[in-house]
């Protein structure tokens, strides 16, 4: 699915992902076999790619960084690979560019070569020139106890999608529809070259076996974001490598050695943020909107920040009231690169953030009912663990994090003390409607007159100024 | 002794006029502010604790100069406000068509009214309020409180309450005495053979001092103040006091209690403070005393932890400064015991009546 919503925003087109799970019968006691389908609108794939795309696992190689949901092309081939694992059935693939045939692949894959094995291709007439991609296959898997985790992940996605049209038909044949409440899109990242200070001895050694320079200096100077030939030849001079050296010509320990001076050469430009997309603060805001329907909604964009060479951007959420349950503590959402981060809540950087601030002194408290939000987009994304559940605890991200709950907060408090005010205010004339009317009525029999006294002066001077409220 | 009926009969009617007076004018105070287009305030005297004054030439607590102002402007003020000019209409209306109400009544007639007190302390402090305002006791507009107290013996009274004007009762004609009620409060004294008031604590003794014919023996008006004294009850002694001249003697239990039921029947309470004529500054206690303990060896229980901090507080307390009170309260003190009215009968049914009461008569004559 994270793979289709990039095909499609890839394509400026707002996306549209078909997820359908169907019960194919008993595998355990405790587990059964479901058949998986998820079709999208997306920018499809060539048919040649279609094998390796799905049936490899490393297919592809990334020389250029841009913001991706993914950040290895390793989810959607290892789904598969799961499905084939467990119940060894080969996926199939169909999917067309738009052009005047579709193609369908049957795929297995070869785990040991890791290669796919093409168990059938056929090549179908677009009649309705179809553009997307549609997967499907067999796995194993309890659905019942992940349920709760799987609706919670698409209406999160559906949060910080809300431009695109998500449905999910579950094995009891119920249908979850998440629709698109806008057509805007965030602008999609351009890509950008690796910053020096985020690269590691994997990428030099894959951009020395793929550059066509020559010398260190082109090598650096097309390689690197935000190294010019100036910064360039400081950087050779501080690091003492020659210019013209033949960058293939590295030893291994040499290459070691040029990482750890690229991450130690103050004079490195930060990176720009043009590689990433953020939500925007508008898109944001819809998106909370759509899936939690609060009373109040502050969010906040940080200015893009680095952290060891990668850029990020921070953007926060904070939803009040409204439909948003009381719960006793935050209601906590987390997303990196528009991924919903559905584990580990208690370790990630944000849950540390959101408790060791003072929300005291925003006048919130977690008996109310709120929910926070945070996004991280970055081109690494920095994960504490392989399993990509929680966002590591740096003081960079940290920093940035702590600065745009602070803002979302007082805008919180401003709305809160601001409601107050008027409840009071309302509260105030409703005391002075009920019982001003009364002394005149009683006044008036007292003083035996007929008619009442004017208290319409009295009221309106109340919704004027105020009443004195200073203790007896 | 016959009375000149004119002028007492003018008391009576006299203050229901200046009641009905004070309460229009209360209401006309405050229909002016409002058509002047001002928030109506009033000011009273403060009734807290440092504003309340013992005042010796008055023999009773009195209320300082210290004022408070209730302002309809102040949102705090503004329920109690509206609460308080409610009881001044319901007052007036009591007043103006001679019905009486009881304080649990107006507690329920505000409801009547869309003017709901949270609870009927609230309630009764409003009408507190009211009597501070007014300066009148809530008697005087036409709230009493539930009677338990009565009175026997021979004066003749003469009914003011519609449809029993002009009626006439003798006050010996029903052997359980006769209730101390609004009817009564608020009749013409006639006349009288009696030239004392013996004011008792006890029911049961009440009844044996009847029963015992001491009203006749002794040309007495017996009261009974079950317990603690109603301010009605407390207001009647003193008009028995103030119209009738005739002193009054107060018999309680020998306790603590009981000794200060006498005072306050003779000062007056500090809860009573903005209110004058419910006290009997000449009335006597005439026992039964600490040193009557001792004396008449009367069978007795000893003084508890709360009986002696009682004792404590009255100590310190500015009506007990004259020489009898300080030397029943050290007596008190010193024999830490307490001797109930009926502790007598050790010495027969009768002891009381033909041996301790004339002899107390005639030492606190």
């Amino acid at each position: 699915m994270e793979n289709s919503l990039d095909a499609a925003e890839s394509l400026k087109i707002p996306p549209e992902v078909y997820v359908r799970l169907s019960y194919e019968g008993e595998a355990t006691p405790e587990t059964q076999i479901y058949k998986l389908r998820v079709e999208d609108n997306g920018i499809g794939i060539q048919p040649r790619h279609i094998p390796s795309a799905f049936g490899q696992v490393l297919f592809g190689s990334k020389y250029k960084l841009k913001q991706q949901r993914g950040t290895f092309g390793l989810g959607g081939k290892m789904a598969i690979l799961y499905g084939q694992i467990t119940t060894h059935q080969p996926a199939t693939i169909t999917s067309s560019t738009g052009i005047a045939k579709i193609y369908s692949y049957k795929l297995m894959i070869d785990i040991q070569k890791n290669r796919p094995i093409i168990v059938d291709r056929k090549v179908l007439i677009n009649k309705d020139q179809w553009r997307g991609t549609l997967v499907e296959f067999s796995l194993e898997g309890d659905y019942l106890r992940a349920m709760p985790k799987i609706l919670d992940y698409f209406k999160q996605t559906a949060m910080v999608n809300p431009y695109a049209n998500l449905t999910f038909v579950d094995p009891k044949g119920r249908l979850y529809k998440f629709t698109r409440v806008t057509k805007e899109m965030p602008t999609p990242p351009k890509e950008t070259l690796p910053h020096p200070y985020g690269v590691d001895v994997e990428l030099l050694q894959r951009l020395i076996q793929v550059t066509p320079y020559n010398n260190m200096l082109e090598f650096l100077r097309n390689h690197f974001h935000r190294v010019g030939e100036i910064t360039a030849q400081k950087f050779l001079e501080y690091s003492q490598l020659s210019p013209s050296k033949n960058p293939r010509k590295l030893s291994h320990e040499e290459i070691v050695r040029l990482m750890h001076m690229l991450k130690k050469f103050k004079d490195f430009l930060p990176p720009d943020a043009s590689c990433l997309s953020p939500l925007g603060e508008d898109l944001l805001k819809t998106g909370i909107q759509k899936e939690l329907n609060p009373e109040f909604i502050a969010v906040h964009q940080r200015k893009p920040a680095t952290y060891a060479g990668h850029p990020f951007i921070i953007e926060v959420g904070i939803a009040y009231g409204g439909e948003v349950p009381r719960r006793g503590s935050f209601l906590m959402y987390r997303f990196a690169n528009r991924i919903p981060l559905l584990y580990d809540e208690a370790s990630d950087v944000s849950v540390r953030v959101i408790t060791s601030m003072n929300w005291r002194r925003y006048h919130v408290s977690p008996d109310m009912p709120m929910a926070i939000l945070v996004h991280i987009c970055s081109t690494k994304v920095p994960y504490k663990t392989v399993g990509k559940e929680f966002i590591a605890d740096r003081v960079e991200v940290r920093r940035e994090i702590a600065n745009g709950l602070r803002e979302v907060a007082r805008q919180i408090q401003l709305f809160l003390s601001r409601r107050e005010h008027v409840d009071r205010d309302r509260k105030r004339l409703g005391v002075f409607s009920k019982y001003l009317p009364k002394i005149a009525q009683f006044s008036a029999k007292l003083a035996g007159k007929e008619k009442e006294p004017d208290i319409e002066k009295l009221l309106t001077s109340v919704k004027k100024y105020g009443a004195e409220e200073e203790e007896e | 002794m016959e009375r000149k009926r004119k002028k007492s009969k003018s008391n009576i009617i006299e203050k229901r006029k200046e009641v009905l007076a004070e309460l229009g004018n209360f209401g006309v105070n405050i229909y002016d502010q409002i058509n002047e287009g001002r928030f109506p305030s009033i000011d009273m005297p403060s009734r807290s604790t440092e504003n309340i004054a013992y005042d010796k030439q008055l023999r009773q607590f009195i209320l300082g100069d210290r004022k408070v102002r209730r302002s309809a402007r102040n949102i705090r003020h503004l329920k109690p406000f509206t609460q308080l000019v409610w009881a001044a209409f319901f007052s007036n209306e009591l007043a103006s068509q001679r019905k009486t109400s009881t304080l649990r009544d107006v507690y329920y007639s505000a409801q009547a009214y869309e003017m709901t007190f949270k609870d009927q302390q609230e309630s009764n402090n409003i009408i507190t309020d009211l009597e501070t305002v007014l300066g009148l006791s809530r008697e005087d507009f036409n709230i009493f409180p539930e009677e338990r107290s009565a009175v026997f013996g021979d004066l003749t009274i003469e009914y003011t309450v519609p449809g029993y004007e002009g009626k006439t009762l003798n006050l010996d004609s029903h052997p359980d005495g006769v209730l101390i009620g609004p009817a009564l409060t608020s009749s013409e004294f006639v006349k009288t053979t009696a030239d004392k008031v013996i004011a008792i604590e006890k029911g049961g003794l009440f009844t044996r001092f009847i029963e015992e014919n001491v009203h006749k023996k002794h040309n007495a008006l017996l009261v009974l103040t079950a317990g603690q004294a109603p301010r009605a009850t407390r207001h009647f002694i003193r008009r028995l006091n103030s119209e009738l001249k005739l002193p009054v003697y107060i018999f309680t239990d020998g306790d603590p209690w009981g000794m200060h039921i006498a005072m306050v029947i003779i000062s007056g309470s500090a809860n009573a403070a903005h209110l004058r004529e419910l006290n009997t500054p000449d009335a006597k206690w005439s026992g039964v005393w600490a040193t009557d303990i001792v004396d008449y060896k009367l069978p007795t229980d000893p003084l508890d932890e709360v009986d002696m901090k009682r004792l404590n507080e009255l100590q310190r307390d500015p009506r007990y400064i004259g020489p009898l009170w300080r030397r029943e309260i050290k007596t008190f003190m010193k024999i830490k015991r307490k001797a109930e009215q009926e502790a007598f009968s050790r010495y027969g049914l009768t002891y009381i009546v033909d041996e301790y009461l004339p002899t107390k008569l005639e030492e606190t004559k």
